[in-house]
């Protein structure tokens, strides 16, 4: 009931006309790859539906870096650490699936394993043969990094470049530790070579299709919930840590937790648009923690507009729209184009695309100002309609 | 000892240092219930840190200070400190600059703090209602909907000084709070800390002295960190000691 009211409130109407459109992708790209003639101008080839729902997967996480940055003010470098173990967690289930169908005919064993002449199963790797246990460490395991991380940088009151350094620091430690072969997750060349999901062939047109869809719901489910949180009294602190944190702890509050909690749930969706996202690429390899990949969701973000929930999704969008096209005409200068890409939209759109348009359609309508007062005089008009009532 | 337990606030013998200055030395305060106190000296006095010490921002390195008779100050933190009913008006004015002014009071209504009862607030009707006196009183009523940064600067003050009456703390200090503003803005910020005084302990830290003779209550001159004279505003301007201080030898 609480629950209900609680995400309710965030759903003004561009947050519901935002979700309803990606709910009727995870439909329509479906629809148009499966039962459209390959000859059909409107067919989705399967490739684009894998590319699309990548690209899904990518506006989760900065959807995720959005709700610490945009709304509390926490740069993190690092977040590309949270995507990228909830994408291991999601390997280490389709590893397991593989079963004796793997090089070396190894029922239990994955074959990288087999040929570190590993003879048994590390502990860690127990129950990834479980769905439902891949998918709780998918939440539990970006969840508890990030509560650990923010509970010492948090309380320590490590604010601001040295709180980025750190999860930078963060993400690139656990990059070299994953290269190690001796960790257990297949070093250097990670997890690959995956069969099936769920029983379904990866491979199949219908599977990518779903993973498509599962991933347009997630997203969907993620703005849900970002918007009733940043709705949310505690969205209004939010902002007010941001903006003056030393205010808010003389008011009582403590900012520390306000921190830990929105890094605790950013982490969880950047875990879980990493898990969608390995089934769709095929791999997840160490690469996916350096340090690089999290700025790039830092440029996303910007480019779309901090602080909003909408811009982050259409930041990912577009500049990985943007990177397919340009690494496909340019192979050589997409990382100048990116960086470049990045001073234009911090010099002349400082506020991202979606802050720049709103802005703009703002000053477009001056006159909104008088409704919006006739609206408050109807409601103390209202309440003190209904005092008498209550005396009655 | 029964200053100590009867008063509301009670600073014996607190010192602090940084990196060898003595920003408070062997500083004694004693504030009653419901008092109203005004806090002058030159730049430097230890005013400021002074505050810092009563709000948690700074543990002295010797010295009690009890709160409501039993409370020991020193053993808390800031969040802690405010919960317990002090309330703080910073030199510069504070105020959520992104937010709505109504938003502003709001947050800093008194009520639970935790993460779980922010993420599920629903406004009440009283909460309503005490955010709409709040506004009456501080005049900023008809600014309810603006957004806090466009305010001009004695509008902040005047904000952050609702923001301190929605806390509804026991103790309020405020810091400079006619700093920046017109004459007029001087004397209507002296009546609304008088109507405030009369359910409030305060304590004022003011450079202006028309505002202080304004406020009319008792008078403590600091000078390097401790207590040089102490009284009605007449008493403490015609010390031998606060005129030196003031004017130089």
């Amino acid at each position: 009931m609480i629950f209900t009211h609680f995400l309710k409130k965030g759903l003004t109407w561009p947050i519901t006309l935002t979700i309803l459109v990606i709910l009727a992708s995870a439909f329509a790209v479906p629809f148009l790859n499966l039962y459209l003639d390959t000859a059909h101008p409107l067919h989705i080839p399967n490739h684009l539906v894998g590319l699309y729902g990548k690209y899904l997967t990518y506006a989760l996480l900065a959807l995720a870096l959005d709700l610490v940055w945009g709304y509390c003010g926490i740069l993190s470098l690092g977040h590309g650490a949270f995507f990228a173990l909830g994408g291991y967690a999601m390997g280490m289930y389709l590893m397991r699936q593989i079963g004796p169908r793997g090089v070396y005919g190894d029922p239990i064993l994955p074959d990288f394993m087999v040929f570190l002449n590993w003879q048994e199963l590390p502990w860690f790797w127990y129950g990834f043969d479980n769905f439902w246990f891949a998918a709780l460490m998918i939440v539990l395991v970006p969840g508890a990094l990030a509560f650990v991380f923010g509970w010492f940088a948090f309380r320590s009151r490590v604010t601001g470049v040295y709180l980025s350094i750190i999860t930078q620091a963060m993400t690139y430690a656990l990059l070299l530790a994953f290269f190690r072969n001796d960790m257990g997750f297949g070093g250097n060349n990670g997890l690959t070579d995956f069969k099936d999901i769920l029983g379904y062939d990866i491979q199949a047109s219908a599977t990518r299709a779903g993973l498509f869809s599962a991933s347009a719901i997630a997203l969907a489910l993620g703005v849900l919930i970002t918007a009733a949180i940043t709705s949310s009294q505690f969205g209004k602190l939010m902002i007010a840590v941001r903006d003056a944190e030393s205010r808010t702890r003389f008011l009582g509050y403590r900012p520390e937790m306000v921190k830990l909690f929105a890094f605790v749930v950013s982490a969880i969706m950047a875990g879980i648009a990493g898990a969608l996202y390995v089934p769709q690429v095929g791999i997840i390899n160490p690469g996916e923690f350096a340090p690089a990949n999290s700025i790039e969701v830092v440029v996303w973000t910007a480019v779309g507009g901090r602080g909003t929930i909408i811009g982050p999704i259409i930041g990912a969008l577009v500049v990985n729209a943007g990177k397919s096209w340009f690494t496909g005409a340019f192979p050589e200068y997409w990382l100048f184009a990116l960086g470049g890409l990045f001073i234009l939209v911090t010099l002349l759109l400082p506020k991202g695309i979606v802050g720049t348009v709103r802005d703009g359609w703002a000053k477009l309508r001056p006159a909104k100002q008088p409704p919006a007062q006739d609206d408050q005089n109807k409601t103390t008009a209202s309440k003190s309609g209904s005092q008498p009532q209550a005396a009655e | 000892m029964t200053e100590k337990t009867n008063s509301l606030l009670y600073l014996d013998g607190v010192s602090v240092s940084f990196d060898g200055f003595k920003a408070i030395n062997n500083l004694s305060l004693v504030l009653q219930q419901g008092e109203m106190r005004a806090i002058i000296g030159p730049n430097g006095a230890g005013k400021t840190t002074m505050m810092d010490i009563m709000t948690g921002k700074t543990r002295p390195d010797t010295g009690d200070v009890i709160f409501a008779g039993d409370v020991d100050l020193t053993k808390h933190d800031e969040a802690d400190i405010a919960t317990m009913g002090i309330g703080r008006k910073f030199q510069k004015p504070t105020v959520f600059e992104g937010h709505t002014v109504e938003d502003n009071i709001a947050l800093a209504l008194a009520g639970t703090r935790g993460v779980i009862a922010t993420l599920f607030h629903c406004r009440s009707e009283t909460g309503e209602g005490r955010i709409r006196q709040i506004l009456d009183t501080i005049r900023l009523s008809h600014l309810r909907g603006n957004t806090a940064g466009n305010l001009s600067h004695g509008q902040k003050q005047w904000l952050e000084i609702g923001m301190l009456l929605a806390q509804d703390p026991k103790l309020l200090l405020v810091d400079e709070p006619v700093a920046g503003m017109t004459d007029a803005e001087t004397e209507a910020t002296a009546s609304l800390l008088r109507d405030i005084a009369e359910d409030h302990s305060i304590i004022v830290v003011e450079h202006d002295m028309g505002f202080v003779r304004e406020l009319d209550v008792k008078v403590t001159c600091l000078h390097e960190g401790s207590v040089l004279s102490e009284g009605s505003l007449d008493h403490v301007s015609a010390d031998p000691r606060v005129i030196e201080v003031y004017l130089g030898r």
